[in-house]
Order: structure tokens, then sequence, then C-alpha cells
């Protein structure tokens, strides 16, 4: 086992942890200021790999398609908040997951009607192709460096966003207090509305840049959706900071674990039976992980103040 | 004197910078009404949520009936008889009058693992509640979902609820709140006579009710409690006067 | 009278009547049908103890319903090929009796479901949810990922297992098995809600700080919902394995968990015969629709969507009437 696979390993990790950090920052800011449940969080994941893909297709260009699936999930972000989530904040969870359940299938369905049951494809654009050397004589593919580049962008990003600006500081006070927020004059609906377009966009650029290293099918949201919930958990629900070092921990141990585990106990079991035991715990690592924190800190890591 | 029912030792809790609970010390003893008097945001119901179990308080102790019952948890606080009422009530919303104080009886009757008997035909459930209904003056509304009760007919609820658990003493916050003249000088005369079943600690700011009934009175402000005396006492402390009734010297 | 209760004798009577009809116009498919149904209904039966009662909305349910039928599955599987499952402290070879496996599945399910709960429960409203989900996800790749009974291809059943004293493989008598532990099923139900427990389940729904100051721990309560809940569930997974006479991951799959708590729903919140109700529309919907167009789950969405938004009452709810409480 070299140094240069390890590290190749550990990137593979950290490019991992990114995508789930834009699945899960979107899920916590929506929980954090609406209150609301989203399971077709992982909808805008594929809507945006699609819109990349079939706009890339058509165009010839990745950045036309990445721009493109931006804008496609925001919209349907738009759209699916003024037509049914505004109607979900003062119900009750039971009902959020119901109706957002609903949306899942509408939204998978009706992409398989656009699409067809095939899986699209997506090229990686060719200005990121290839890899770049890394100390140890390793060397790395270049697009997911990329993928991790735009997450400590995003990142910063929303960092700045929500201290900084003024939208940053209502979904601040939109946490802590809407009457606070309505009496500030700020139409809290069109916070509201904006804010779920936001996690929308951000699901959107995951399943699109996630788009160009997997196959783009229905479907392929919900298995993310649910790592990202993880990661909420984790991270402690409504907490960015808590969805950035949950995500980066869910990635670095699924993809470790996947790595080691099999190796792990074929020094036990033997080849055979090792690899296969390795590979059964390292699919359940993550959620005992999971459970562990949750033993300790029931409310995550870093706990939503109130 | 007699032992204390209830005794608070140097309780402490704070919320990050605020300190809701600055060493608060106080006894309840047999047979009085202790209230505990004080303005808006002086920490009567966090301290109350301490003593409930509700709240952990960062320090100090919580002495019940001999037993330090700082490290258990609500039920097991309410099990060992320490009976409550909410400032805000917090009843069975679904449930029938009955059935919110059936469940009082039934917690008190010991295990709530029985699968199988239906409890509307367990007279040994029924006939205690509707008792504790009867002396509330629930009687005839017993049936009626605790949603659909008026504010004042929700804090007799309460009130028959916390009874129900046969305790060894009542918190009370705020059972006159939003009741009304007539409602509070009559809740005013049914609270009288239940400190000989056990002791009260009463939040209050109905001043005509806690001057009526306080044997003693313990002054809340800013989570001190500044004074602690009979209602002469405090009616003649200038600190007092000068902190919560608003008077200047 | 009661409205309510016309309507799930109603409900009871349908079901039962629909594969005597099957049969008697010779139309096997529809006992099928029905027993999907009785099976659906069972396993959803089990998730409203937990839903309906303690309001504990569950998206791991797929979990006990699945292990429930990789129970069935791996003990008929040793049954049949004769291989022992486990050589210590004695040799096991399974088992093709129903009852056994039925005990088995229950059990197993209710055991796994224990620290699940046991976690799960320290936290509350979206935290469960997304824990109980997470779990039943941790599980779903654990049997995709274990090859020794069929990783991902799932496992098949070769012959139906038999229950003494009838033949399980007529079509019609598998149906009624699966009914009457539907029936039971409602009945233990029925019971509980009424009982001590149920009280304490139900209070504990409705306003977890009032139960806790009557002196009623809410965790332990809960827990124990959880675990029945997923006994009974792991029963119908057992069930259903038999009637598909195969076994697979889907069984677990995050969608199976929504499925369930859409039965619910469809047929009414807090109704003894919500789940009863919801899994015949269910099963209806997926084969008319089914039959209609490939893409039913679109409508169903739809569907779905309106009863939530616009009719949270379900199908017994808009039948009859509001929910009474006593």
């Amino acid at each position: 086992m070299s140094t240069a696979l390890i590290i190749e390993q550990l990137l593979n990790g950290l490019q991992f942890g990114v995508m789930l950090f834009l699945m899960a920052a979107g899920l916590t800011l929506i929980f954090g200021v609406m209150g609301l449940i989203n399971l077709a969080h992982g909808s805008f994941y594929m809507i945006g790999a699609f819109a990349c893909a079939a706009v890339a297709a058509a165009t010839g260009s990745f950045w036309i398609g990445l721009a493109a699936s931006l804008a496609a999930a925001a919209a349907a972000g738009t759209l699916v908040e003024v037509a049914v989530i505004r109607r979900l904040y003062d119900r009750d969870h039971l009902d959020q997951v119901l109706a957002t359940f609903a949306l899942i299938l509408i939204f998978s369905e009706a992409t398989r009607w656009l699409f067809g049951s095939f899986p699209l494809y997506l090229d990686i654009p060719p200005v990121l192709a290839g890899a770049v050397a890394l100390p140890g004589g390793a060397h790395y593919q270049l697009y997911r460096l990329a993928i991790i580049g735009i997450g400590v962008l995003v990142a910063v990003g929303l960092y700045y966003l929500i201290s900084r600006t003024r939208l940053g500081m209502r979904i601040r006070a939109g946490e802590s207090d809407r009457e606070m927020i309505a009496a500030l004059g700020v139409d809290i609906g069109t916070l509201y509305t904006m804010v779920f377009a936001l996690g929308a966009a951000l699901a959107g650029l995951a399943g699109a840049l996630v788009g160009a290293l997997q196959s783009v099918q229905v479907g392929m949201g919900e298995p993310v959706l649910i790592l990202a919930f993880v990661v909420i958990v984790i991270g402690g629900i409504g907490s960015i900071k808590g969805a950035l070092v949950g995500a980066v921990l869910v990635g670095l141990t699924d993809t470790l674990g996947r790595f080691l585990l099999p190796k792990l106990f074929t020094v036990f079991l033997g080849p055979a039976d090792g690899a296969t035991t390795g590979a059964a715990l390292a699919s359940m690592l993550i959620y005992i992980v999971m459970a562990l924190i949750l033993a300790f800190r029931p409310k995550g890591l870093f706990p939503a103040t109130a | 004197m007699a032992e204390p029912v209830l005794s608070i030792r140097d309780l402490r809790k704070s919320f990050g910078a605020l300190k809701a609970t600055d060493g608060v010390s106080l006894d309840l003893r047999p047979g009085e009404i202790h209230a505990l008097i004080g303005p808006n945001g002086a920490g009567k119901t966090t301290l109350i949520h301490q003593i409930a179990g509700g709240i952990t308080p960062d320090s100090g102790e919580i002495i019940f009936l001999g037993e330090d019952i700082g490290a258990l948890g609500v039920a097991a606080r309410a099990r060992r008889g320490l009976g409550r009422s909410f400032q805000i009530s917090s009843l069975a919303p679904e449930f029938s009058a009955l059935r919110n104080v059936m469940l009082a009886v039934q917690s008190r009757q010991g295990s709530s693992f029985r699968f199988f008997r239906p409890v509307m035909r367990d007279l040994s459930l029924t006939e205690p509640a509707m008792a504790m209904l009867e002396r509330t003056g629930l009687a005839s509304r017993a049936n009626v979902p605790a949603a659909e009760l008026s504010h004042g007919e929700r804090r007799q609820l309460e009130i028959a609820i916390a009874l129900a658990l046969g305790p060894k003493a009542f918190l009370l916050d705020e059972p006159m709140a939003g009741m009304g003249p007539e409602g509070s000088r009559a809740l005013t005369g049914f609270l009288d006579g239940l400190r000989h079943e056990a002791p009260i600690l009463l939040v209050e700011h109905d001043m005509d009710a806690v001057f009526a009934l306080a044997d003693r009175i313990s002054v809340l402000v800013y989570g001190r409690i500044i004074a602690t005396g009979t209602v002469d006492e405090i009616r003649g402390d200038a600190e007092v006067r000068r902190a919560y009734l608003g008077e200047q010297p | 009278m009661s409205r309510e209760r016309a309507i799930n004798l109603l409900l009871a009577a349908l079901l039962l009547a629909m594969p005597l009809a099957a049969l008697a116009l010779g139309e096997l498919f529809y006992i099928t049908l029905a027993t999907r149904m009785a099976i659906l209904a069972l396993a959803a039966v089990g998730l409203n103890f937990a839903l309906g009662l303690g309001g504990l909305v569950s998206f791991g349910h797929a979990a006990f319903f699945g292990i429930g039928g990789y129970v069935a599955g791996i003990l008929s599987s040793h049954a049949f090929n004769q291989t022992p499952m486990f050589s210590w402290p004695f040799e096991f070879f399974g088992s093709d009796q129903m009852p056994t496996l039925w005990l088995a599945a229950m059990l197993i399910s209710a055991l796994v479901a224990l620290p699940i709960g046991a976690i799960s429960l320290r936290t509350a409203g979206v935290y469960f949810i997304m824990i109980t989900l997470a779990f039943a996800q941790m599980i779903y790749y654990f049997a995709i990922s274990w090859p020794a009974y069929g990783g991902e291809d799932g496992l098949s059943i070769v012959v139906r297992n038999s229950f003494p004293g009838v033949n399980t493989a007529v079509p019609l008598t598998f149906f009624l098995v699966s009914y009457v532990l539907l029936l039971a099923a409602l009945a233990l139900f029925a019971l509980v809600r009424d009982s001590r427990f149920g009280a304490a389940l139900q209070a504990g729904r409705q306003n977890e700080t009032r139960l806790a100051a009557v002196g009623i721990a809410p965790f332990r309560i809960r827990l124990a919902a959880f675990t029945i809940s997923a006994a009974i569930t792991g029963l119908a997974g057992a069930l259903l394995a038999d009637l598909n006479r195969f076994v697979s991951p889907s069984m677990l799959s995050w969608q199976m968990s929504g499925e369930l708590i859409v039965l619910i729903i469809l047929g009414g919140t807090g109704r003894l015969f919500g789940p009863v109700a919801g899994a015949m529309l269910f099963v209806l919907f997926e084969f008319v629709l089914g039959g209609l167009t490939e893409r039913w789950q679109f409508f169903l969405g739809l569907i779905l969507l309106g009863v939530v938004l616009f009719a949270r009452g379900g199908l017994i709810g808009v039948l009859a009437g509001k929910a009474r409480h006593g």
C-alpha cells in the first residue's frame, strides 16, 4: 500500500465529502430557516445532472450545461416552493415527509418520461481532463480536484452570504424569529422562496458535477439525499458548519472504509471471506459512526442554538 | 421546626451571559404555601423547570423528602411526588378531561406496561379520576376533549391532574393566569384548603391571591432571591418595594 | 354502531369477498392481489403502532419488513437445501414451517428494532425521521453487499413454506392465513390502543411534556411501541416472502419505507382500519393505473400530494368524518 494510493483515497473521500456538503448545505439551510424536511432535495440533484447532460450534449459545452443545471434546479425549486412547499411550513413533519415523498415520485417519473429509462453520460470538460502529479509520485484526476475547489468556494461563499450580506442577515433573523423578520419589513414569503431556490441550485450543482463521474439516471438523487441526511444529523440540523464537518467526515469515513476494511479483514480471515466481510462492514460504516455520535451527542456535533 | 419537604440549595443556571438562576436557596415546609414572586424575566419559570427536572441546573442541590433528586428526570421526580401545573396549560388535547386525569391516576398506580385491559372500563382508573374532576368542579365537563375546554377550565384541569398524582408537594406556575376575578377567587379558596394535603410552591402574579394565601413569600429578582419572609415582612421590606413594587424611597 | 365501525366491517368483508369472487370467476390472479393487500395492510398495521398511536414517524420500517422477509427466506432455504445454518452449539437446518418462521421473523425484527429504537428515540421530530431512514439504509446496503444469501439478486423460496394442517400452495388458503393474521393484528391494535400502555403512548404523541409531568417517562413506552411495531411489520415481511416466493433488498429500500407510511395516510391516520383501507387502495391504484400507464407512479404522486394537501383524513376520513377521541 503506497503513500500515493492513500493520498488518492484521501482526496476521493474529500471530493465525496464536498459533494455531500453541496447537498447537505441546502437541506440544513431549508430546515434551519423554514423548519421543513425536504425529501425531494434529491430530485434537484437529479434535475441538475439531467439538465447539464442534456444541454452539454446539445451545445457541446460542459460549461453551458453547468449553468443550465443551476438554472434548472433553481427554477424547479422555485416552482415547487410556490406550488407546494409553502403550504407545508405550518404542517407537521409527517405531512412534509409525505408531500415531498410524493414529489419524488412525480419528479422521477416525469424525468423518465422526458429522457427515457436509459442513463445519460456527461463528459468531463476538456480543460479539466487529465491528471495532475501529486507528491509521492501519484497522479490525480484534475476534475475531481476541481470539484473539491468548487466545494471550498461554495463553503466560503455561503459563509460570506450568511454572515455578511443583507440576505444572510434576514436568513439568520428568520431562523430565530419569524415575527421579528416580518416586523423588519421583509417579505418572508420571498425570502423562503429564495432560500429554497438557493438550496435547490446547490443540489443541482452537485448533481451536474457528479454527473461527469457517474452515469446520469433516474433515482440517482435519493441515495445521496439519505447520505446528506446522515451528514446533517451528525453535524447538527440547521448548522452550515456542522454540514461541512459532517460531510467531510462521512466522505472520508466511507471512502477509506471501503478501501481499508476489506484489506484489514483479509489479514484475519483470508482473501475470500475477508474481502466480503470487509466490504459488507464498510457499507455500514458511516451509519455506525452516526449511531456512535448520536449515542453521545443526540443533537449532533454542532447543535443549532435554541 | 419540621424538616422541609423541598429544599433548594445554591442553585445556579446560566444561559450564555444571562444568569437566570443565581445562587437560589429556598425551603418548602410542611403545610405551607410558599409564594415565589418577582418581575417578569426574574427567572421564576426557569427555577420551577429546574425543580421539576426539565432544565438541568449548572450547580446546586435539590433535596426532596430527604433525597437529592438532582440527577432524576422529569417523570421520576413526578413519581416521587412533585405535582406540577404549567404556566401555559399543557394537556393531552385530544383526550377528554377525564382521560387526562386518568393518565395521572394510572401513573400513580404504577406500571403503564399493561397492554390489554381497556382503561375506560377500569373503575380503578375512572373513579379516582372522576373524583378529582368533581373536587375541581369539572365533573360536568369530564367527556369534553381538553382542546375544547375554556381557558379557565384548562387551568382547573391542570390542578386536577396534579391532585390525582397524590403529590407530596405542589409546584404551581401561575395557576391564576388569565382566570378572571371570579375564577381567581374560587381558585384562591381551593388552594387555601389544599395546603394541608401537601405544601405548595406557588408562582403567581396576582398579588391579591399571593397576599391572601402565602405563609411565606420569596422575592426573585434577576435570578436572585432578595428577600424571604412572611407577608407582612415582605410588604415592609424596603428593598422589595424598591426592586419590585416599583416604589421610590 | 358508529359510521367508522360500519366502514371497518365493510372493508373487512370486501377484502374477504374479493378472493372468493375471484375463485368463483376462475380469476386466480385476483386472489394474489387480495393477499398482497392483506399483507401490506398487516405491515402498515405494524407501523401504525409507532406512527398512529405514538406519533413516531419511522421512515425505516422497510428494514423490519425486509428482515422478516429475509428471515423466512434464509431459514427456508436452509431447510430446503438441508444445509446447516450454523453448527454450534447445535446443528440448525432452518425451517419450512410458517409458525416457526413467523416467530423467528418477529423475534429478529424486534431484536434489531431495540437498538435502532434506543438510539433513534433519544432524538425527536426530524432527527427521528432521518435516523430511522439512515438505519434502514444501512441494513439495505448490508443485504446488497453480503453475498451469502443472494446479495443484490435476492433469494428465492423454491417451495412455499407450510402451515400444519392446510395446503398453503392453494392461493385461497394462503390468502386466508394472511387474512386471519391481519385480523389478529387489528384486534391487538384495538386492545393496545385502549389499554394503559396505549393511553400513555397516545398521550406522548399529543403532549410529551404532559406525559412526563404525570410521572410516565416517554422513552420506555415509545421503545416498547417501536419494538412491537417492528415485530408485526416483520411478520408481514415473512408472509410477503412466501407470497412472492422471493426476497430481495428492494423490500428493505427507502421507497418501501415511504410506501408503508403512504398506506396509513391514504387510509386515514389514527384509524384502526386506516392501513387496511390504504393497502386496498394502494394495490388497486398499482393495478389499475399500472395497467393503464407505465408511469403510474407519477399519478400516484399526484394523488398522494392531493391527499396530503387537501384530504388529510384519508379514505376513512372522507367516508366517516372527523376522528373521535375518547
